[in-house]
């Protein structure tokens, strides 16, 4: 009996990730889209073609809050888009998810995150995950960061089951109508100050389901969400990153601080 | 001729062949063939034909005879003494609880005619989903534990209403639509084919690879086209299929792992997980294979170097995870919790109509590998379903361990000798499709059989398309499996169907 669980320990070996901030993804992972300008004629057919409506003609621009990262525009128009495996790309703002032909990298405005957030959670952040019209992909995700490989609770950042127990929330899914309500009463009910941070392009923006009757945004008319995480899904290092930025213990872009 | 036949493998229907019956001949159409244990039933659905009519389709898989046998009948908003198949056939349930609710059509004698989905448009006016009509029962001795919508983890939203008799659970109600966004409306309004297929990857993430393969395959009949003959197409789908299964498998075993306090199992299967993930991630640039499946060819034709990785990594995968498994089997603590607990009998799962790994670890083989071939299951891999007995949580873990090692054994045998010079072709977006169609697709996935049916007009337009996750079977399940058992063994129940509550809410 003995023998069978030293045989998975020892074929188990060290998977932690000793270095967060090094991780490498690999090439053909689609992260940050770089774009060059193009024609006009091309860009009207990318706007066209793109069926989350993250592509804007002119001036050309492409909304990671939109976008499901298919790739599919890439492909139609290799001279104009091309995805990147860079992951840093979780905004504190709404705006600095959208990529022009300028975006060489998604900015993390520190100056936009409210004072409280780092000051009370850069040690501790506990979270509460509502679904709401989720695809479980984003959920599973998210459930990832805190896995074997990546031990996000290594910085003290976890999720929790309770709101009472919660410093925020982490909304994914488009907000389905059914789930408003539930989405408010969970909100209410995490204590003061408390961070509101939409995992996936489907809750930052709706995407294939801003215009669905089944849905309800309202949530977003009341609340200002602190942290942007665009994705289909939202792959555990956009999340791991982006969240070591809002809670100030990275800076982007900025020599790491061990 | 009651019923028009076709094969999963086989290509569209003309509208026109299918006959159209009176309820009454229908009614009885469907009593005999359900009384049939090789048949049930994989959708039934309605269509508005006119402001007041409804076409209604259903589609009925026999599994002795491979066939998907479709019939249909009109009902108008006025006609009166339907009498309901529920009563007879639980497996009728979801359906003619969806019938009720998108469009008002009652069925006499349905029992239980409760909210299926509860989305805005309902026919069933008045009431929110908070105010879903739950079953009562009154006792001072007994008492009611609610959960959800939203649960203790990070997973998605449905309500469950135990009704205990101290611990025990004496009955369990599953209230789902949280989940609903809308997807069938979302994919027969889509002007374009990506979004259609963008909206499939969504259906149910962890599925993606599932349903996704069920859209392309449902538009592909559409435009007769024959994806044996497109390069390696159909064996690449394939193996995307079974990483997703291993993926979710492996999930499954390390959550139930982690639901009795089983961290070594727990942390094993997380690493193995990943490296699952993590290959597929490599070959299409998605963990989920969202990317992977496209309508008439592929962005990502394997080349041999992905070929040689996929094979070092499943058996580096196969060898660990079997370890595990042995480890599983050896440790009386873990038996002691999942043997005999959770239990669901070959006759309940029929009764219910369940499908996929749940119903095969109850003794019912269902599976459309076998029962409705496609692609390599026609000629290159000749599937043997695992079934096991014992219907309980150990014999649905013990499945999962099984058909990881399976899927495992049907990757190495379609990449071994795979000739990757052959040329695949690219995804086509703007193919015309055929008039006046019926189409539908069935896929085993991980859960079990996914159902994707399309429609089109006189332009070849989609007008209808309708999905069906193997959870819509199967949640009916889960409650009854927790019956008698201490509420506190639920995790591991709910952990061993693992349903989906997006692919059922939709
Ligand atoms: S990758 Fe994004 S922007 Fe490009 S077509 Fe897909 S959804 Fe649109």
């Amino acid at each position: 009996m003995l023998l069978n669980k030293l045989k998975v320990f020892k074929s188990h070996g060290s998977q932690y990730i000793p270095d967060l901030d090094a991780v490498q993804l690999p090439e053909i992972f689609r992260g940050r889209p770089e774009l060059s300008e193009c024609d006009e004629e091309t860009a009207r057919e990318l706007e066209k073609m793109c069926p989350t409506k993250a592509i804007a003609a002119s001036p050309f621009s492409l909304d990671m809050g939109r976008c499901l990262f298919c790739g599919e525009c890439a492909r139609r128009a290799p001279q104009a888009i091309r995805f990147t495996n860079d992951y840093r790309i979780g905004a504190s703002r709404r705006e600095d998810l959208i990529v022009t032909p300028a975006t060489r990298s998604i900015p993390f405005a520190h100056d936009a995150v409210r004072k409280e957030i780092p000051a009370m959670f850069a040690h501790a952040l506990k979270l509460r995950q509502v679904s709401a019209g989720g695809d479980a992909s984003v959920e599973m995700e998210l459930n990832a960061t805190g896995n074997v490989n990546f031990d996000f609770g290594r910085y003290g950042v976890e999720f929790v089951a309770s709101p009472r127990h919660a410093d925020g929330v982490v909304i994914t899914g488009p907000v389905s109508r059914n789930m408003a309500e539930a989405l408010q009463v969970c909100y209410d009910a995490v204590p003061d100050p408390k961070v509101v941070i939409v995992a996936g392009s489907e809750a930052v923006s709706g995407s294939l389901y801003a215009e669905s009757t089944e849905v309800d945004r309202s949530f977003f008319e009341r609340h200002q969400p602190d942290l942007w995480l665009p994705g289909a899904p939202t792959h555990p290092m956009v999340f791991i990153e982006a969240v070591m930025n809002l809670i100030g213990r990275r800076r982007r872009g900025e020599q790491t601080k061990k | 001729m009651k019923w028009f036949t076709t094969y999963n493998n086989g290509s569209a229907i003309d509208l026109r062949k299918i006959p159209a019956l009176t309820y009454a001949e229908f009614f009885e159409a469907m009593r005999e063939r359900l009384a049939n244990p090789a048949c049930h039933v994989a959708h039934y659905f309605g269509v508005p034909v006119e402001e007041t009519r409804l076409r209604v389709w259903a589609i009925l898989l026999d599994d002795a005879e491979h066939t998907i046998d479709v019939a249909s009948y009109d009902v108008d908003y006025y006609d009166e003494d339907l009498p309901s198949l529920t009563k007879e056939f639980p497996a009728m349930h979801p359906f003619e609880r969806d019938m009720t609710e998108r469009w008002g059509v009652r069925y006499d004698g349905m029992p239980w005619d409760k909210p299926l989905r509860a989305p805005s448009r309902s026919a069933r006016r008045g009431g929110t989903i908070d105010e879903y009509p739950f079953y009562k029962m009154e006792s001072a001795s007994l008492h009611e534990v609610n959960v959800g919508p939203i649960h203790a983890g990070i997973i998605e939203p449905g309500a469950f209403r135990f009704i205990c008799n101290g611990e025990k659970v004496l009955h369990l109600e599953i209230s789902l639509g949280y989940q609903h966004r809308g997807a069938e409306r979302q994919i027969e309004t889509s002007e374009s084919l990506l979004r259609q297929v963008l909206l499939a990857e969504g259906i149910a993430g962890d599925s993606a690879v599932t349903h996704t393969t069920a859209l392309v395959r449902t538009i592909e009949k559409l435009a007769a086209f024959d994806s044996s003959k497109a390069g390696n197409l159909d064996v690449e789908r394939t193996v995307a299929l079974e990483l997703e299964r291993m993926a979710m498998h492996i999930a499954d075993t390390g959550a139930l792992c982690m639901d009795v306090g089983y961290q070594l199992g727990q942390v094993a299967c997380e690493a193995l997980r990943t490296l699952t993930i993590n290959t597929t991630q490599l070959w299409c640039g998605n963990r989920f294979g969202k990317g992977l499946i496209r309508p008439f060819g592929t962005n990502f034709p394997l080349t041999d170097e992905m070929r040689q990785t996929i094979l070092k990594n499943v058996a580096e995968i196969r060898r660990r995870y079997n370890e595990v498994r042995q480890d599983i089997k050896n440790t009386p603590s873990l038996l002691s919790r999942m043997e005999q607990c959770g239990l669901v009998s070959a006759q309940q799962m029929q009764r219910i109509g369940g499908v996929g790994q749940a119903s095969r670890a109850s003794g019912l083989a269902r599976d459309i590998r076998v029962s409705h071939p496609w692609g390599v299951y026609t000629d290159r891999i000749a599937h043997q379903s695992i079934i096991k007995e014992q219907g309980d949580v150990m014999a649905r873990l013990m499945m999962r361990c099984r058909e990881v090692l399976q899927a495992a054994d049907t990757i190495v045998a379609l990449l071994t000798e795979l000739d990757c010079s052959v040329a695949t072709p690219a995804p086509q977006w703007d193919v015309k499709l055929q008039p006046y169609m019926f189409s539908t697709a069935l896929v085993e996935g991980w859960r079990g059989e996914c159902c994707h049916v399309a429609i089109t007009d006189g332009e070849g337009r989609v007008v209808c398309y309708r999905v069906k996750d193997p959870s819509m079977h199967n949640w009916l399940a889960l409650a009854i499996a927790v019956r008698s058992e201490g509420i506190s063994d639920f995790p591991i129940c709910n952990k061993s169907f693992n349903l989906s509550y997006c692919g059922h809410d939709l």
